[in-house]
This record gives C-alpha cells, sequence and structure tokens, in this order.
C-alpha cells in the first residue's frame, strides 16, 4: 500500500501540493516513485516562471521513460530543491519530505481546494 | 505498430502477470519491462543472475545436404568454420548489404543448423531466406518459433542455476555452443549465448514446458540472490556492453561496416547477398560509423531519436540511449561522420531543445571488476 499522507493536495497526475504552506511544496505521490522506479534525473523549472494550474512545469526521467510534472495550481515557481540535481534518488526514498521539487507561491489558493484531497486520490489509484 | 493489431502472449504471460511484472508492448508483443525496478533487475544480473522471457525470439531450423552451403550464401558470417555444437553471431543483409537482422547461427549436426533471430524480424528473415532458396539447393527450412519458448538465464551465478535445474553440471553450454536434448514435448536447445556481457545460457524449449521450467528457474534464481528481470533491464545489459539492437543501431539503409559489426562478415569466403555493395562501400571509404558516446556532465539520459551535435551542427540522432546504471551515467550509440568518430571527439546530445555534452567512447562502456 502506497502512502497518501492526509495534510496533503492531489492532482490525477499525481502530483502532490501542501496548500498549508506558503509557498508551497509540490512533489510526487509515493504511488508515483514506485510506478517510476529508479529516478536518475530531475529537470527542474525555471525559477521565476509563471505558471497555470495543470501547465507542464518539468520532467522527472527514470532510467525507463521521462515524465512531465505538472503544475497543481497557478503561481510562481519560488524555489527549487538543489539537492535532487546531486541525488535524485531522493524522489523514491522520500517523497513526501526531502524529495520536494519545487516550491509555488500560489496566485489562486481556491485552486488547490479544487484538488483531490487524501481519500479521493486513494480512490483513484486503487 | 498498428493499434488494431492485437499484441501477441508468450507462454509465460500470465506467469508474469501473477508475479507482478508490469507488461508492455515490444516489437507486437506484450512483454514484461520489469518486474521490481529496472535498476535492481539489472544489478541481479551483473551481480548474481536473472531470468528473462526471450520467448518473442524466433527460431528456424535449416537442414539438408545443401543447408552449410546455402546458409553461407545468405549469412555474412563463415558458417563453414562451424563444428557441430558451435554457433557463431552473424547477419543477414540485403543486397545492398543493409542489416536485415543480427542473429546466432548453431550448427546442431553436419546437416543441421538452429537460427536465433530477432522477434520483430521473424516474418521478414523468413521471406528474405526462403526467396534465395533456388530448386537446386537440398535445403528444408523450418519457423519453430510459434511452438518454442526460451529463456535467458545470466549471470556470474548462471552456473549454479543450470546445476540445480538440470542436477549435473554437464549441462551448462560453453560460450557460442549449443546442447539439445530430445524431450517427451520436442527438443530443447542450451545455447552458450546471452544478450547481457555475462555469463549465461539461453534455453530454448517446447511451449508447453515453458512454465513449469520458469517457476524452476526463477526458484533457483532466487535461492542465488538473483531476480526474473524484464525487458528494461535487458536493453541497458546490452547497451552497457555495446551491443546493437535492430531496430534501434541496425537497419535496412546501414551495412554491418558501418555499425563496427566488421568482424562478423567475411569477404574472402564465397559471394553471399550483400558482399557486392560491401567491398564497394569498403573501396569508397564509409559514409558514417556508429560510435558510443558517454556524457560528460549531470545530464537527462539520451534518448533515441534525440538530435546529436559535432561543432555546432545537427548531425544525427541517437540510436540506442539510457543511464547506466553501473555507470551511473547516461550512454548510447549514434552514426557519426568519420571526422566525429575518433575516441574523445566531443558531441552534444539536444534534449527539450537545449544540448548536453558528451564524448566519443570506447566500446564496452562496462567492464567487469577484475577480481
Amino acid at each position: 500500500m502506497s502512502n497518501v499522507p492526509d495534510n496533503l493536495r492531489y492532482r490525477d497526475s499525481h502530483e502532490w501540493i501542501d496548500p498549508m504552506q506558503d509557498p508551497a511544496p509540490v512533489g510526487i505521490t509515493d504511488h508515483a516513485q514506485a510506478e517510476l522506479t529508479d529516478v536518475v534525473f530531475v529537470d527542474p523549472p525555471k525559477l521565476g516562471t509563471q505558471v497555470s494550474a495543470g501547465q507542464q512545469v518539468c520532467v522527472i526521467e527514470s532510467v525507463k521513460a521521462a515524465s512531465d510534472i505538472y503544475a497543481p495550481v497557478s503561481g510562481e515557481i519560488v524555489t527549487i530543491n538543489e539537492a535532487l540535481s546531486s541525488d535524485p534518488g531522493l524522489l523514491n526514498r522520500d517523497p513526501y519530505l526531502g524529495g520536494w521539487i519545487f516550491k509555488i507561491k500560489t496566485s489562486n489558493a481556491a485552486q488547490a481546494d479544487a484538488l483531490m484531497n487524501a481519500e479521493a486520490y486513494r480512490k483513484h489509484i486503487g | 505498430m498498428s493499434d488494431t493489431t492485437p499484441l501477441r502472449r508468450t507462454p509465460l504471460h500470465a506467469v508474469h502477470v501473477e508475479m507482478g511484472a508490469r507488461m508492455v508492448p515490444f516489437a507486437g508483443w506484450d512483454m514484461p519491462v520489469q518486474y521490481t525496478g529496472i535498476v535492481e533487475e539489472h544489478k541481479a544480473v551483473r551481480q548474481s543472475v536473472g531470468v528473462f522471457d526471450i520467448s518473442h525470439m524466433g527460431q528456424f531450423i535449416v537442414s539438408g545436404k545443401g543447408a552449410e552451403a546455402f546458409l553461407n550464401r545468405v549469412l555474412t558470417n563463415n558458417i563453414t568454420k562451424l563444428q557441430p555444437g558451435q554457433g557463431q553471431y552473424t547477419l543477414l543483409l540485403n543486397s545492398k548489404g543493409g542489416v536485415i537482422d543480427d542473429l546466432i547461427a548453431y550448427r546442431t549436426s553436419e546437416r543441421e543448423f538452429f537460427l536465433v533471430v530477432n522477434a520483430s524480424r521473424i516474418d521478414a528473415d523468413w521471406a528474405h531466406i526462403e526467396s534465395q532458396l533456388t530448386k537446386d539447393d537440398d535445403v528444408m527450412m523450418a519457423n519453430a518459433s510459434d511452438f518454442t519458448a526460451g529463456l535467458a538465464i545470466q549471470g556470474p551465478k548462471a552456473r549454479e542455476v543450470a546445476a540445480k535445474i538440470f542436477g549435473n553440471s554437464d549441462s551448462f553450454p560453453e560460450h557460442n555452443t549449443i546442447l539439445v536434448t530430445m524431450t517427451e514435448n520436442g527438443p530443447m536447445w542450451l545455447c552458450g549465448t546471452g544478450y547481457t556481457g555475462e555469463d549465461g545460457f539461453e534455453f530454448f524449449m517446447p511451449a508447453e514446458s515453458a512454465e513449469a521450467w520458469f517457476r524452476k528457474i526463477v526458484d533457483a534464481v532466487k535461492a542465488e540472490g538473483g531476480v526474473p528481470c524484464g525487458l528494461g533491464a535487458r536493453d541497458t545489459l546490452r547497451l552497457e556492453m555495446g551491443y546493437p539492437l535492430n531496430g534501434n543501431d541496425l537497419s535496412e539503409d546501414r551495412s554491418p561496416l558501418q555499425a563496427g559489426l566488421g568482424f562478423f562478415v567475411d569477404l574472402n569466403k564465397d559471394n553471399f547477398t550483400g558482399r557486392d555493395a560491401l567491398v564497394a562501400q569498403k573501396n569508397a571509404g564509409l559514409p558514417d560509423k556508429l560510435v558510443a558516446f558517454r556524457m560528460t556532465g549531470a545530464a537527462p539520459p539520451p534518448r533515441p531519436h534525440y538530435p546529436v551535435a559535432h561543432a555546432n551542427q545537427i548531425i544525427g540522432e541517437v540510436c540506442s540511449g539510457t543511464q547506466s546504471p553501473s555507470l551511473g551515467a547516461g550512454i548510447g550509440m549514434t552514426y557519426v561522420p568519420l571526422s566525429a568518430a575518433g575516441i574523445g571527439t566531443t558531441l552534444e546530445i539536444e534534449i527539450r531543445g537545449r544540448r548536453f555534452p558528451a564524448e566519443v567512447v570506447k566500446k564496452p562502456f562496462y567492464r567487469k571488476p577484475s577480481v
């Protein structure tokens, strides 16, 4: 069973966001990291970019494939997790804490409420 | 692959699903890409042992008084050098010298040969070989692909697995040799070959025997600290050795000389299909050459079809590319003009619009640490 923390919000494409923090960290779920296995490279978003909810913002590479990561909400990318450049495996080992990918300064707080809560996401990954 | 063509299933399909494999389409087949993870499976093969389902591969039996002469006319390597029980890597070319397939040919007896061909090329190979038969050839051809399953057991512990499953240590085929055994369901072929750079063997058997053998082998592999492996690890393992994959690194538009496989082409033997084109190409000089490259800094893994640049000009595209689990770096192969083929030449791989530096390196990428 993969871990789905109750305090986060989720996109159907398996990103999580912590809306209680400002700026809000974004990462991929435990389920997503288990499906990808062996993340070998994170191509981070550009610092300072304005993105809209659902926009493709960066790419995660596993041995087999490159996967697009989408912004869960609209806003500005204000921080990048530099630790991932030397240790992309953090995404596999610690997807919810050390493995956050970027932080976003939300321009529309209501967008996070529209995302799935933990219960809905658990159903989504069945 | 057209979306409307149903994917074919090997006799082990249900067992893969039961064992938790993730299935993906490959060469028209629904195959396991991984069980637990590509890197774990890759490392198991380098350090202990792994077992792969290779039932999608094709097997032809060519026999008769004229079989040797016929195959020597159709294939690039010199088949007359094979004693019964021996095999060789060889190529099937079109008349322009382009590669239709790369395969292993074994001599199973004085007048019988066993060919193992790529899954994606079974029909093309069969048609091409058959089209070269004349009424003067005393040759019989049989396509055993549909009723033959295959397992590859690869890794430093492969001999232990063979001893355990066969109950003796004599049933391990040495490198490039073949052992044939008759069973009540049909023949079994044990071949001393692989696609990983490790010790091991490929085991072809009647489809109805496959599941029992697979379960027995998986148990023996696990007892040696190994795991069942998918095509993902098969690809990273073969690329670390610089082995070409037909469709990625070999094509009907390029010759084996361009692919660096001249060692398996005997231009001194009697005429064979594609020979004239190869001689002409050799005399004129190769237009390009397949080289190995390694990413020199932090970079996303290179993948097939990414553009390749040299001296600020796009000169080609990545043929095979991946992240090497053994080296922790991106590796790949690409065709470049001879001027950019020297070891140490700087290339750039274009990934999502950005260029990342790479360097032409010697094959294989990976060498076993000496003990």
